[in-house]
């Protein structure tokens, strides 16, 4: 796979563990006291987004569905609320991620902010459905703040997938 | 081979189409939603979950804290000593009241036991820390880091300094969450300390609190204290609660709107006082109606006692 459609390079396979390292430093990042602060994105639905769209195969709704429950528990949220949401996320960004793709990052970003938008979107429903206190403007800036890191956010998850550019041509293989 | 995925897609072992993967993961998700929110028969799992979440929460607010603590070591000195003056002084100003109370208590009890009326319980409890607030945007809560290992169970009233603060409403093993008074539609059983009105004082969402169902031409003014009438076998009585801030009588209505702020400082940082439960209130009396042998007959008798 290339970092993106338009370049020469191409990306050496993902480790797995690296995968699932960063989608628990993303549990442990929504777990810091700057969750708080206002228009800080929800990293577990970003990073649940990214490897939707890039490893379908590895990460997809079984892990949006455990980690949903492990942010419904530790946010003191109603069950399920979470689950729901990243449940849902998964399965847009992996049956949208052969056309997410084959855009340049700066439009994958665009293509990716309405999934994040849907994400809060269905818990916010879901919970003034049953009668709670509306969370005010600020709970949908995360997803603008999301969309703005999402270049550098793609650079950084893909570095180690990236080969030396310049390579020994008198290697045995 | 790098450059590739070293395993191919596998051809015939794919597992679950999508869609279907998805219907049964939201089925999942609606289920325990509705399960958790209508009938509470989830705390167990959620109990678990907290298990382990909980060593991570507390590990990621260490930095916060110790940033805090340092703070507070560095410029702390002087204001100890500002601190220690004016609770110093605070302490001699409330010392006559004080020094009474205890002579006030113990003739209290005695007048009680005369009039044979039922002694009045005593507040005890134990203090907890506000570790942080729930992160939930939707509620307001906040999470003490006292648990099942403290004793403490749900429904345990939580005060401040000032009034009251909230209600426990659930525990973990060593956290519980309280939930404020100004969480939406959280309610509180009230009296107006001037008139003695009871009413029921409701949780607005947004740090208000709102008077609800009292008549339009009720008497209700503005800076009417209002604290903790006991009649829900929760709360203790006389525990101040809000102070009316605001009276909307609008006569297309039949109730009047009032608004009230919370005396306690509820949104605050610091120590609160976890209640022990109360005493269990004797059961109220059968229903007239559910007696058996029930008719005109006891009614009226009961109307002709009245009458006398």
């Amino acid at each position: 796979m290339q970092p993106t459609f338009s370049s020469s390079r191409i990306l050496l396979p993902v480790r797995p563990w690296f995968v699932y390292l960063t989608l628990f430093g993303a549990t442990a990042a929504n777990l810091l006291p700057t969750a708080y602060w206002p228009g800080m994105p929800d990293w577990i639905a970003m990073l649940i987004c990214f490897w939707s769209i890039r490893e379908t195969r590895r990460v997809g709704m079984g892990w949006g569905f455990a980690l949903g429950l492990l942010m419904d528990v530790a946010d003191g949220a109603v069950l399920g609320q979470h689950c729901f949401a990243y449940v849902l996320l998964a399965y847009t960004a992996a049956s949208l991620a052969r056309r997410i793709l084959w855009f340049p990052l700066a439009q994958q970003a665009l293509q990716v902010l309405p999934l994040l938008l849907l994400t809060q979107l269905m818990q916010t429903l879901m919970r003034s459905l049953t009668g709670a206190d509306l969370p005010g403007w600020g709970y949908f800036i995360g997803p603008f703040v999301a969309t703005l890191l999402w270049i550098p956010a793609t650079f950084l998850l893909l570095l180690p997938q990236y080969q030396p550019l310049v390579q020994d041509p008198n290697r045995p293989i | 081979m790098a450059g590739i995925d070293h395993a191919p897609p596998p051809f015939f072992k794919r597992g679950p189409a999508p869609l279907a993967l998805l219907t049964f993961y939201i089925a999942v998700s609606l289920a325990i939603f509705v399960v958790d929110l209508r009938f509470k028969s989830l705390e167990l799992l959620r109990q678990s979950i907290a298990l382990v979440v909980d060593p991570v929460q507390r590990a990621a607010q260490t930095p916060g804290s110790l940033v805090d603590y340092v703070d507070r070591y560095l410029n702390g000195f002087r204001q100890l000593q500002q601190e220690n003056n004016e609770l110093k002084h605070n302490q001699l100003t409330t010392a006559p009241n004080l020094q009474r109370l205890a002579h006030l208590e113990a003739e209290n009890e005695r007048l009680r036991k005369l009039l044979a009326v039922k002694e009045r319980e005593k507040a005890s409890g134990q203090v907890a820390h506000i570790m942080y607030t729930a992160r939930d945007p939707f509620s307001r809560k906040v999470i003490v880091d006292k648990g099942q290992q403290a004793g403490i169970v749900a429904g345990q009233p939580a005060i401040d300094e000032a009034g009251i603060v909230g209600q426990v409403t659930r525990v973990f093993p060593f956290s519980a969450e309280v939930t404020l008074i100004t969480d939406k539609d959280q309610v509180v059983p009230v009296q107006i300390v001037r008139n003695g009105q009871r009413s029921v004082v409701f949780g607005l969402g947004n740090g208000q609190l709102e008077l609800r169902y009292i008549p339009a031409n009720a008497d209700v003014q503005e800076g009417d204290m209002l604290v903790t009438s006991g009649l829900d076998g929760i709360y203790l009585p006389g525990f101040p609660v809000a102070k009316v801030i605001k009276i909307e009588r609008d006569s297309a209505y039949s109730f009047a709107r009032i608004f009230c702020a919370p005396v306690a400082g509820v949104e605050n940082f610091g120590e609160l006082m976890i209640l022990d439960p109360r005493q269990t209130l004797p059961p109220p009396p059968p229903d007239a109606s559910a007696r058996p042998g029930s008719g005109d007959k006891p009614t009226g008798g009961k109307r002709s006692r009245k009458g006398l």
